[in-house]
């Protein structure tokens, strides 16, 4: 679809937060942007890792360290905690109730229209290494796995560029 | 009936924000130049962001009617 819509303008956001509520605040927008034609980038990093990772599967890492953190930091999109008022998961709980009696799309459910609408994935290479995490580990949406640089050279050239 | 030559009706009723710009921007996608989209929606976020949507993609906004609880936005294809 993206490619098919003339270029008016492009949007690029930093999804450093791995929490429910700003991961969805980020894919509101990024959906809205792509239905206006607009661009979509977002680099993906630390926390905001945890967005994108797949569910299943082994723990990740490739020592205790980074085991450690990811078993207790084992995210994917449906498992993800509130920023505020988690109280212990029932928060997010609550609002995926709250959210879908208004009809509010999922996470997961914004993550596979943002890919239908041609929304790029960039994961951080350096989060993903600190991690012990691999391109493999994350949803297929997903497209480079880029660095700072590469995310500034896409950044320099949006019009809209948020750090979420 | 309505006073445009609707080619295909969106019925969005139900979905929230950002959803019926995203449904409309898909619906459109496959149909072809000067053809008549009919948006029903009962959001009223949507009533304010559609007309603004057609403005920022080019497309051209025919008008915005209200019945009961549905609003209907008819969007042609440019």
């Amino acid at each position: 679809m993206a490619g098919q819509i003339k270029n008016r303008g492009s949007v690029t956001l930093v999804l450093f937060s791995g929490e429910m509520d700003k991961a969805i605040a980020a894919f509101v927008i990024a959906t809205a942007a792509a239905s206006m034609g607009m661009t979509v980038n977002i680099f993906f990093t630390f926390w905001g890792l945890n967005v994108i990772k797949k569910e299943g599967g082994l723990i990740k890492g490739q020592n205790w360290m980074q085991k450690m953190l990811n078993m207790m930091n084992y995210g994917h999109a449906r498992k993800l905690a509130l920023s505020k008022m988690n109280m212990a998961g029932m928060g997010p709980a609550m609002m995926k109730v709250m959210m879908s009696k208004k009809k509010v799309p999922s996470l997961k459910e914004f993550i596979k229209t943002a890919g239908e609408l041609g929304v790029k994935f960039y994961p951080c290479e350096m989060s993903m290494s600190v991690m012990g995490l691999k391109k493999e580990d994350f949803i297929d949406e997903c497209q480079d796995v880029i660095g700072a640089v590469s995310y500034l050279a896409i950044a320099k050239d949006s019009e809209v560029n948020l750090f979420i | 009936m309505s006073e445009y030559a609707v080619d295909k009706t969106l019925d969005a009723r139900g979905l929230s924000c950002p959803m019926p710009s995203v449904k409309t921007a898909l619906a459109l996608e496959k149909m072809s130049l000067g053809e008549v989209l009919e948006v029903l929606t009962d959001d009223p976020v949507s009533k304010k962001d559609l007309p603004v949507w057609a403005e920022s993609t080019g497309n051209e906004l025919l008008g915005v009617k209200e019945e009961d609880k549905t609003i209907k936005i008819y969007l042609k294809k440019a």
